[in-house]
């Protein structure tokens, strides 16, 4: 397994580090937040991101993608974490691709992941349904009608759901769980746009008998498989997206405790804050591993990648959160304000470790694949 | 090497195991008494174990990185990794273990001049000589460098006396490095030498101190006016302090890999039994034994992580400390978990069904781990000096 990064994704990492940090900083998060953008990510960004090829980084080059793998993906995610970046990246480059990648057919994937990679279209994920990810208990159903489907259900959390081109549903068909295409002004589909605590993009999303072509089923009614590997996906590219955001949290709370003085010393000198902030670090490095760990294995194919992904989304939720929460309480009463970043990362980190499952859901995972 | 090397490298090591690795050398290690240590005095626990040894040994794949004329084969790193794959396939156990090959080896490799090389690292190589260390002493623990054994200067030779403790297995060893203080003028770490004397020289006493796992493996060992020839300095008179140091990491390293065992889930789900939805009875057990099996995992990938990091030229200097501190404190947790599952199986102390008390006692053992070659919070301190480079730290 290669743990240790080549050339080519040394390159793809530095060049990132220095694409996002001067075009999508935590300022333009602020800014997109204090502006109250009705988009809630910066379009020309996008764009140039998908100039750049991240926009199809896991889209294959016979449809227009430069076809890097996830692991290159995740070294995207991990710089936009540092930078509490918003973009459509997970939602259409990660999460709608893999799916259609996985599950649709050739003339889907013709359709559709040109236009993802050229950043033409934005597309969003209808997942979860309840307050807690869980893709087992998906209500939402779509009946024969017709020579198309009805769908109904309700839908939440769906990032970036409310500036989507396109939906992508997920939904019960007699065979088992599909994905079906749908227009977000499609008549049936209600869209909310819900602002979350970390200024980044979700939505709630009604589908009253909503119709749809029978062209609009991805692939098969059955698409269990492609809805684990975009799983896995999914989870690999957020847990490198906390990972990015927790060594931020951490790194820039070292800084400040190295300056930030009391008693006349630096509060960086006493040993109760730098035990905690050694036991980080090297948490931290155990979680990177993790994450090189799950997205080489699904590059590789490896029976047990999509397993790997859930592992390292459970350790990431943890060690992120233990970053953002000893970074504001190392940070003192400068951490509870909105002028220190340290918060925003607080806030990104909450929702990331909820999204697509927190660490005690893939625990559970884990024992009941393990059974026990 | 290109990787159609490393292939024809793998088939020949394929080969040659499957003809020279005897059958009882395929079976895992249950204990101490598996362990082949070498060394003058060793038993052989069977034939195929000496065996084993003196084959693995003409192949100088005991170390299989040391130079060829010390003992070893050679190989890159990726070739031991191809070795190391195969023994593992098979289930070959390692055919010699030695606080020589993982700790004092390396140490003579950078420092050693090329007449101490010559006479000790073949030694180690083939298990003839068994080492032993002696670093710390009853008022210098984790503050090492604050040691007291005093070298005297003699002309050609020194004559040390004090004491050193927690020597492992000193009560068995053939020779020991030992740090000596040979200056006390100028600040604690300056003035300490590395020398390397014989067990048999006349002063040198080794006790073994009984632990709470009522095993031995650590001694108090004494030095009564024990004469140590001034050639048996390794690096410069005075300045062993950073030969300690860098054999220190050796140690850390080591430390950190803890053995393979039996997956907890499988002792903890036989133990304590399944619910009607095949879930482990204790659902808070539950949750913590998938925890540390995550966290077991990531720290694999981390080991091997750091260690494909230090080949591609760079130094895991300090990271050592990281690694040494994880995984002794998941062995510890691990172990807690463990005895958790077993329940008042894994009590009992003496008898024949708890092996005598195999896990009670292995379970006291890893409350060692994060004392032994540094505490936990000397790790962390060096962490936060080194690596986070913290104020006053």
């Amino acid at each position: 397994m290669a743990l240790v990064l080549n050339e080519d994704e040394v390159m793809l990492r530095d060049t990132a580090e220095g694409f996002f940090a001067e075009k999508a900083p935590v300022k333009a998060l602020r800014t997109l937040r204090d502006t109250n953008d009705e988009t809630g990510f910066d379009r020309a960004l996008w764009s140039e991101m998908a100039d750049m090829g991240f926009a199809g980084i896991a889209i294959g080059e016979d449809h227009g993608g430069v076809d890097m793998g996830f692991q290159a993906a995740g070294l995207l995610a991990e710089q936009m974490g540092k930078n509490l970046t918003a973009s459509p990246f997970l939602s259409t480059a990660i999460l709608a691709a893999t799916a259609l990648r996985e599950a649709g057919s050739d003339a889907q994937k013709s359709e559709w992941l040109p236009k993802i990679a050229s950043g033409e279209t934005v597309m969003a994920v209808a997942l979860d349904e309840g307050p807690k990810h869980n893709p087992a208990g998906i209500e939402t159903t779509a009946e024969k009608s017709g020579n198309g489907f009805k769908l109904n259900g309700a839908k939440a959390m769906v990032v970036d759901g409310h500036v989507a081109d396109q939906l992508i549903v997920a939904a019960k068909t007699d065979d088992g769980l599909a994905f079906f295409l749908v227009d977000p002004k499609a008549k049936g589909v209600e869209i909310e746009r819900t602002i979350m605590v970390d200024a980044h993009n979700a939505a709630r999303i009604d589908l009253n008998d909503v119709e749809v072509d029978g062209d609009a089923l991805i692939g098969e009614t059955n698409a269990e498989d492609a809805l684990h590997k975009m799983l896995a996906a999914g989870r690999g590219i957020v847990a490198a997206e906390l990972l990015g955001a927790g060594s931020e949290a951490f790194r820039s709370t070292v800084e400040y405790i190295k300056e930030r003085k009391q008693f006349g010393v630096p509060v960086g000198s006493f040993q109760a804050l730098q035990h905690r902030s050694s036991h980080l670090y090297s948490e931290l490095e155990i979680a990177r591993s993790a994450v090189l760990g799950a997205l080489t294995a699904l590059d590789a194919g490896d029976e047990n990648a999509n397993r790997y992904c859930s592992m390292a989304k459970a350790k990431l939720g943890e060690v992120a959160k233990l970053a953002a929460l000893e970074g504001v309480q190392m940070h003192g009463g400068v951490g509870m304000t909105d002028e220190y970043d340290i918060g925003l990362f607080l806030k990104r980190v909450r929702v990331l470790q909820e999204l697509l499952g927190d660490a005690a859901y893939h625990q559970n995972d884990y024992a009941k694949a393990n059974k026990f | 090497m290109t990787d159609m090397n490393l292939d024809e490298f793998r088939t020949e090591v394929r080969g040659w195991l499957a003809e020279n690795c005897p059958e009882e050398m395929r079976t895992p290690v249950e204990g101490d008494q598996d362990v082949c240590w070498g060394g003058r005095n060793f038993e052989f626990q069977s034939e195929a174990q000496k065996v084993w040894l003196e084959r693995m040994a003409a192949k100088g794949w005991t170390v299989p990185t040391w130079p060829t004329e010390y003992g070893g084969a050679g190989l890159s790193r990726a070739e031991e990794k191809v070795l190391l794959s195969e023994m593992r396939k098979i289930n070959a156990r390692s055919p010699l273990t030695s606080f020589g090959i993982w700790m004092l080896g390396p140490a003579l490799l950078k420092f050693g001049n090329d007449e101490q090389k010559a006479e000790h690292l073949p030694k180690i190589a083939r298990g003839e000589i068994r080492w032993c260390q002696g670093y710390s002493e009853p008022n210098a623990g984790s503050d090492l460098a604050s040691l007291a054994t005093k070298a005297e200067d003699k002309g050609d030779h020194w004559i040390v006396n004090g004491q050193k403790v927690w020597t492992s297995y000193a009560d068995k060893a053939d020779w020991i490095f030992c740090l000596v203080r040979t200056d006390n003028t100028k600040g604690k770490h300056y003035g300490i030498s590395f020398v390397l004397f014989d067990m048999e020289t006349p002063g040198v006493e080794a006790r073994p101190i009984k632990l709470i796992s009522g095993r031995s493996p650590f001694c108090e060992t004494f030095f009564e006016d024990v004469k140590v020839p001034k050639e048996n300095l390794v690096g410069e008179e005075n300045k062993g302090w950073t030969i300690a140091k860098y054999l220190l990491t050796h140690e850390r390293e080591g430390i950190g890999a803890a053995a393979p065992m039996r997956p907890i889930h499988e002792v903890a789900a036989m133990s304590l039994g399944l619910d009607e939805s095949d879930r482990l009875a204790d659902p808070m057990l539950r949750t913590k034994i998938a925890e540390a099996e995550i966290d077991d995992w990531a720290f694999g990938l981390t080991m091997a992580r750091k260690l494909a990091e230090s080949k591609a030229g760079q130094s895991m200097g300090a990271d050592s400390s990281m690694l040494k501190y994880y995984g002794t404190e998941l062995n510890k947790r691990k172990f807690e978990l463990m005895m958790d599952a077993a329940g008042h199986d894994g009590l009992e102390w003496e008898s024949e069904r708890s092996r005598d008390g195999k896990l009670a006692r292995s379970w006291l053992r890893t409350k060692a781990n994060s004392i032994e070659g540094g505490t936990s919070e000397i790790q962390l301190n060096i962490i936060s000096k080194h690596i986070l480079e913290l104020p006053g730290a």
